[in-house]
């Protein structure tokens, strides 16, 4: 099917190189697809003139739901009829992005069927991405993924498709379980996540440790971080392990320590852990994981607020709720996510994200409304100036 | 009707066997090889990952190839790690040279684990997205071509993060990044007086700019913006069509750097900027090519052990990073946004 006369010398250009090269990619889904084709001929052209050629998105959607499909039409129908509509299907992602080679396979045989055959493994939301298809053709391809068990995720002002980290399923680090938390949130907000109704997106992001694998506390509105109430684990044995197999613990551990908090006796060649003072940033566990463990007391520390920086500034997440616990069903969890959008949703404005609802009116009222008590654990210092309010019912 | 809302494939039914029976039971994990990690289990169990970088951007050619792959060497079980790499999860150690091999043959590269600089997160940019001021997937190639030896090998004090964002929208925690390299307008969106009431609800526009650039203009029932006050969020173009911002003379590209969302050690931080802008030239992008390598071997070349970007920085301050890039500092460099004050200097503890 591929246009012999189409012309991509720009493009060929990224097909040089050592690393994967979308642009083969392309050229192996125009072999058998006209969509993909002639985004292959739209790109080549944005290439030339340095400019974009996608029109913004319209409505387009499947029967039952608000959001997942996102609309994307070319700005020259005329010349690329092919990829005049070329729209998003978002597809939710099982948790932690795990697939057998079988799921991946029926996703690939329903997209070779109605869209370009093109993918994105993952979407920066997290979802399974599939990119350029008709509109006409948008509800049989839902219907049959629909079939083989793929749901949509979010997009447009709802809840965005929920993401995790690896957790437990391959990580010694999780403190609780990720997979299952973010699985449990995905299926316990299906309505908030297909039928945007909120001021603005509204996403949840979910690590498991204080690494934070998903930049959760850069941009999740609500930054779910696992960490622990007990003591570090030490293993001595294996402390004197790393010890004898040459490793500095002196320089990289006990000195880079952010609260001087590891003491390392060289003599006994063990390690101790002044866990009052420490504040679980996992230093020395990520460098000594043999030695080192997380605490057995395991939970979340829930902050709310990231976003990039559209549109008055970027933030990151917010400590609201320091710890935790994550206990199926999750149900302090759940409460938790409701009470705060359902504050959000009645004082936001439209496309304001919940940080910045909050940052408008005011972390003291915020906190108020929802009934959450103040810790200080939620601020790096209290504040310098003696402005702030006083409730009626407080004085006389 | 088809059914609706019955969530994603549930993840048990996903992961392979040996995860199945180690699941919370993992007890530490080594680097066995730059893109190979070993994680042991109380129980003994031994997995083995291969991480490999992807296009992201992939024909369903490619995904069927990595399917068949992981039938081979994983029990038809893999999984895609937040920076879109492709993990294989092997139970067997004999398995993970072979398959070194086949990846090799195959020309997908493995890595991305350890001190290395992981696949590039990235949005759009002109393959699909309406407000990119560059293209995503060409820069993110044209840069993971240049730093191959970084993502194979484990060369630099510690991991560094690089994300592509094709306008300031920022998709995807590009500004916390250790490299964050974002798409940028540098003129005022062009209005299109006779659309704009037609596809945009004039109050929203006006309230879309941060900067309280647009005022109405009843006389034309459109909006005017002020060029003074205008800094090219292309927020506006967002609510309203008839405003496009895009360029092709004056869009680029600006660097910054210094970010993490990681909690190890020191706070998560923004990334912040180092070159203010980079012109558009594709198909390579040489010159953000040239500034990013150049960025990343300064910060390699004087690093201690164990120090992440920022970090680095940190401790030798701004003053120093400016002189060892080479870099000219400039008013662009001052902030004069919303939180600026928060960046100015209020102690006399400067480097000269
Ligand atoms: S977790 Fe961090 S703060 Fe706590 S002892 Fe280890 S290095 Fe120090
Ligand atoms: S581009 Fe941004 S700053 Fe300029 S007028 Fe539009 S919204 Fe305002």
């Amino acid at each position: 099917m591929a246009n012999e006369e189409q012309k991509t010398p720009l493009l060929d250009q990224l097909e040089e190189g050592r690393w994967p090269s979308f642009v083969k990619e392309i050229k192996k889904a125009a072999a058998k697809n006209k969509k993909a084709e002639a985004l292959l001929g739209q790109l080549e052209l944005s290439y030339t003139e340095k400019k974009v050629h996608w029109k913004h998105g319209g409505i387009v959607g499947v029967k039952g739901y608000g959001g997942g499909v996102i609309g994307r039409y070319s700005d020259l129908p005329e010349q690329f009829p092919d990829a005049a509509e070329f729209h998003t299907i978002r597809v939710n992602q099982p948790a932690g992005w795990f697939y057998t080679t079988e799921a991946l396979r029926k996703l690939c045989d329903i997209w070779e069927k109605y869209g370009s055959g093109l993918t994105n493994f993952h979407g920066t939301t997290g979802d399974a991405i599939l990119l350029g298809i008709d509109t006409d053709k948008l509800q049989a391809c839902f219907d049959e993924l629909a079939e083989a068990g793929f749901d949509l995720g979010g997009s447009g002002s709802d809840l965005r498709t929920p993401s995790c980290c690896v957790g437990p399923a391959r990580c010694e680090f999780a403190c609780f379980d990720t997979l299952d938390v973010c699985h449990e949130i995905t299926m316990e907000f299906q309505n908030e996540l297909h039928r945007p109704m909120w001021p603005y997106k509204f996403k949840i992001k979910i690590a498991g440790c204080p690494n934070d694998c998903v930049a959760s506390i850069a941009r999740a509105d609500l930054s779910v971080i696992g960490t622990w109430r007990d003591a570090i684990r030490v293993d001595q044995e294996e402390v004197r392990a790393y010890v004898e197999s040459g490793f500095d613990i002196q320089g990289m551990v006990v000195d880079k320590c952010p609260k001087k908090a590891v003491k390392f006796n060289a003599e006994t060649r063990e390690i101790f852990i002044d866990n009052e003072t420490c504040t679980r940033c996992m230093h020395c566990i990520n460098e000594m994981p043999k030695a080192l463990r997380v605490g057995k007391e395991g939970g979340a520390t829930l902050l709310i607020g990231a976003k990039a920086p559209i549109v008055k500034s970027a933030f990151m997440s917010w400590v609201i709720i320091p710890f935790m616990e994550m206990k199926p069903p999750y149900t302090e969890l759940k409460d938790f996510v409701r009470t705060i959008t359902d504050w959000w949703d009645e004082n936001g404005k439209t496309r304001e994200r919940i940080g910045e609802t909050i940052y408008r009116l005011g972390m003291p009222k915020f906190l108020r409304d929802t009934g959450i008590k103040p810790v200080p654990q939620m601020v790096t210092a209290p504040r310098a100036n003696p402005y702030y309010f006083w409730y009626p019912e407080e004085v006389k | 009707m088809a059914r609706t809302d019955f969530g994603p494939p549930h993840y048990s039914t996903l992961i392979p066997d040996i995860i199945k029976e180690n699941y919370g039971k993992w007890l530490y994990h080594e680097q066995i090889r730059p893109g190979v990690l070993k994680h042991v289990s109380e129980t003994g169990a031994e997995l083995y990952t291969v991480r490999v970088g992807s296009p992201r951007l992939a024909s369903i050619d490619f995904i069927r190839e990595i399917c068949e792959i992981a039938d081979k060497y994983s029990k038809g079980h893999l999984r895609f790690t937040s920076r879109h790499n492709i993990e294989f999860l092997l139970d067997d150690q004999e398995l993970v040279e072979p398959l070194l091999q086949e990846l090799a043959q195959r020309g997908l590269p493995v890595g991305g684990t350890g001190h290395s600089v992981s696949n590039i997160v990235h949005t759009q940019g002109w393959v699909h997205c309406h407000s990119s001021a560059t293209d995503a997937s060409g820069l993110v190639k044209s840069l993971m071509d240049g730093l191959y030896d970084y993502f194979v090998e484990n060369k630099l004090p510690n991991m560094v993060r690089i994300a592509v964002a094709c306008c300031l929208n920022m998709c995807g925690a590009v500004h916390c990044s250790d490299i964050a390299i974002v798409g940028i307008h540098r003129k005022p969106p062009r209005i299109d007086h006779e659309k704009v009431s037609k596809v945009s609800e004039i109050p929203s526009v006006i309230q879309s700019c941060p900067t309280g650039a647009i005022k109405p203009n009843p006389k034309l029932k459109s909006v005017d913006v002020n060029p003074d006050k205008c800094m090219y969020c292309g927020n506006c173009y967002t609510v309203c069509p008839a405003m496009p911002i895009a360029d092709p003379e004056n869009d680029g590209v600006a660097i910054f750097v210094g970010g993490k969302v990681s909690n190890a050690r020191t706070a998560p931080k923004f990334s912040r900027l180092a070159i203010p802008y980079l012109p558009n030239n594709p198909p390579r992008w040489t010159e953000t090519v040239e500034a990013v390598k150049h960025l990343l071997e300064v910060y390699a070349k004087n690093a201690l052990p164990g120090e992440r970007y920022g970090e680095w920085i940190e401790r030798i301050g701004w003053e120093r990073f400016f002189k060892l890039t080479g870099l000219p500092f400039t008013e662009k460099h001052i902030d004069d946004f919303i939180f600026a004050p928060t960046t100015f200097r209020t102690t006399t503890q400067f480097n000269w």
